[in-house]
């Protein structure tokens, strides 16, 4: 039996990858558990310069699922490779995802080289699709051209994999995805978090201080799942699926639907030991379902 | 941290909307007072965090005010009911900077989160005094448990129903200290960031989403730039918090 997937030429012991914003730099699960144990993870988004985020609240609460609005709060890209990553090394010997977001092209391409010069780093991760910043983020995602071309620039200047990450707040996801294959695209990731809000009753006003946030959890599985369906269908380049997966169940449901390697978010942040226990939980899970090998199923809900 | 299963073995209404929950499970965690929990609550996707009241090494008290849903939730639950809850978050009081003469100020709900301190700070030899400010007497709890501690123990009431009338942070003013503990809303935090005579901490509360440094959901700005409530608080220092 093996639950072994590749991704972009990188071989991953299993398809398990924390997401981006849920698991730091990797240290607060590092203290609990060993993190050897994933596939990899994606370090939360890094900007050119150091950011506080939004104002605060930035999370609420909802059925099956919470909203953020952290919006980006990192300690900008230089910091990130002067302290976090030479933390890392010393607990995560495996390659890591750089997630890497933006306000303009230029932004992108200068986190995105720095971090592709650093041996850790095994992808970048284009984190075009965080709804929570004003003039960057998302903006860069819900066009075609938008998203072809930060990918394109992108392309132009790193040597690593490059995984464009899309949002769900679009009209039709399966354009947006072509187009980031034609523009050079080695993989994608979805989906990034719904644009959702809460009002509190006894106040009459939004939650949020940012009025908006993204919601993610087992709330939005099923909306994933759908994409994830539909842009494997739109592309030729591997997927990495991710929406409120939180047992080794939605891990075989997100492959049937083709991924190729699975995201988890916001169960880390319920249930720290998550990713651990959805790992251990897969054998078992693919044995109830007789699957021998993991990469076997890959887009099987496909097939007849 | 540590997550574990936690029995609830006792659920008293102290005032109507408050309620001390003791826990049997494994709570080694708790090294320090002021450390927080988070409770998982059924029904809810977040976590819920409250204040450690009191811990040993298997058991774990809660003092929890109903403010919506998920208080409302956990305060109705039986005893016997299981819960999930991670232990051992947040920096907690650092107890070593207390010296002789601690003056603890606790306001409302914030009262409870103190006791932990007040005793092992007795048990350190040191003679605390435990300040408590309530709305008026029929609101007030936890006062003789201070007392019965060892603590000098003195209430402020808003309408003089109970002790001294006026607001908890006439302490400072009120007593000789060497050093000030505290947990209640802001603008108590504030006065007595800006108005003790001694080097002072204290507890904050913030919207949370993971409760242990992940999310980067409860930042807030200070001296020493962004710090996480959750991982790097939620006690910090005063002169460090830029209200
Ligand atoms: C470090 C810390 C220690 C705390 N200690 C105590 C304590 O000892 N006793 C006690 O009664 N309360 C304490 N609180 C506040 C307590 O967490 C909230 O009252 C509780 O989460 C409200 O949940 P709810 O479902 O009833 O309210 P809802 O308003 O329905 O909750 C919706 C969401 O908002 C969050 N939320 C609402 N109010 C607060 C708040 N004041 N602070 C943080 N999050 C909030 C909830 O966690 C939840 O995610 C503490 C909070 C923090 C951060
Ligand atoms: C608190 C929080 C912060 C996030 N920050 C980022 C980020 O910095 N970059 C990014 O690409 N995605 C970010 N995301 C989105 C997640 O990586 C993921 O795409 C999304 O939450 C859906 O997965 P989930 O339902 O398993 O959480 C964040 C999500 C959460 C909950
Ligand atoms: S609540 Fe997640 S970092 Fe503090």
């Amino acid at each position: 039996m093996s639950t072994s997937v590749t991704l972009c030429g990188v071989k991953l012991d299993n398809p398990v990858i924390p997401a981006s914003g849920t698991f730091g730099y990797g240290h607060e699960f590092a203290e609990i558990y060993d993190i050897n144990c994933l596939g990899t993870f994606s370090f939360k988004g890094t900007t050119a310069h150091p950011r506080f985020g939004n104002q605060t609240p930035r999370i609420a609460d909802a059925t099956g699922g919470m909203l953020n609005s952290v919006g980006l709060q990192n300690p900008g890209v230089d910091a990130v490779i002067s302290e976090e990553l030479p933390k890392l090394a010393k607990v995560f010997k495996k390659p890591v995802m750089a997630n890497v977001c933006g306000f303009s092209v230029g932004e992108y391409v200068e986190v995105a080289e720095k971090l592709d010069a650093c041996a850790q780093v095994g992808w970048i991760e284009l984190n075009v699709s965080c709804p929570n910043v004003h003039g960057g983020g998302m903006g860069f995602g819900t066009t075609c051209e938008g998203a072809a071309n930060v990918t394109r620039e992108v392309k132009r200047v790193v040597k690593k994999p490059v995984i464009v990450k899309l949002t769900p707040n679009v009209t039709d996801i399966t354009s947006i995805a072509r187009a980031c294959e034609d523009a050079g695209a080695d993989a994608l990731s979805l989906i990034n978090t719904v644009l959702a809000m809460r009002i509190d009753p006894a106040t009459r006003r939004p939650v949020l201080a940012n009025v908006t946030g993204g919601l993610s959890g087992p709330a939005i599985f099923p909306l994933a799942l759908r994409m994830v369906y539909q842009v494997y269908e739109a592309v030729n380049i591997p997927i990495i699926g991710m929406g409120g997966v939180h047992s080794a169940r939605d891990v075989i449901e997100m492959m049937l639907a083709g991924a190729s390697a699975v995201g988890v978010g916001a169960a880390n942040l319920v249930n720290p030991f998550a990713a651990r226990d959805i790992i251990e939980a897969l054998p078992g899970e693919m044995e109830k379902y007789g699957i021998e090998n993991l990469v076997d199923i890959i887009g099987g809900a496909h097939n007849g | 941290m540590k997550k574990g299963t936690f029995t609830l073995i006792k659920n008293e209404a102290l005032v109507s909307d408050l309620h001390r929950l003791t826990f049997a499970g494994d709570a080694s965690a708790v090294t320090r007072p002021g450390m927080f929990a988070e409770v998982e609550i059924p029904g809810y996707f977040l976590r819920r965090p409250f204040s450690v009241a009191d811990a040993s090494e298997n058991s774990l008290t809660l003092a929890v005010r109903i403010r919506g849903e998920g208080t409302a939730a956990l305060t109705g639950a039986e005893t016997g009911a299981r819960f999930d809850i991670l232990t051992g978050l947040g920096n907690g009081f650092d107890l070593d900077c207390a010296f002789e003469r601690p003056l603890l100020i606790g306001g409302g709900s914030g009262v409870p989160a103190l006791y932990m301190a007040c005793r092992e700070l007795i048990a350190r030899g040191a003679k605390p005094i435990a300040a408590l400010g309530f709305n008026s007497a029929a609101e007030s709890f936890y006062v003789s448990d201070f007392a019965a501690l060892g603590a000098e123990t003195v209430v402020y009431t808003a309408d003089g129903s109970l002790g001294r009338r006026g607001v908890v942070t006439d302490a400072l003013l009120d007593f000789d200290y060497s050093y000030v503990y505290a947990c209640g809303a802001v603008p108590m935090l504030q006065i007595i960031d800006h108005e003790a005579k001694s080097g002072a901490q204290f507890s904050l509360e913030a919207r949370m989403g993971c409760g242990f440094g992940a999310c980067m959901g409860c930042t807030i700005e200070t001296a020493n730039g962004p710090r996480r409530v959750c991982k790097d608080g939620p006690v910090f220092r005063k002169g460090e918090i830029l209200w």
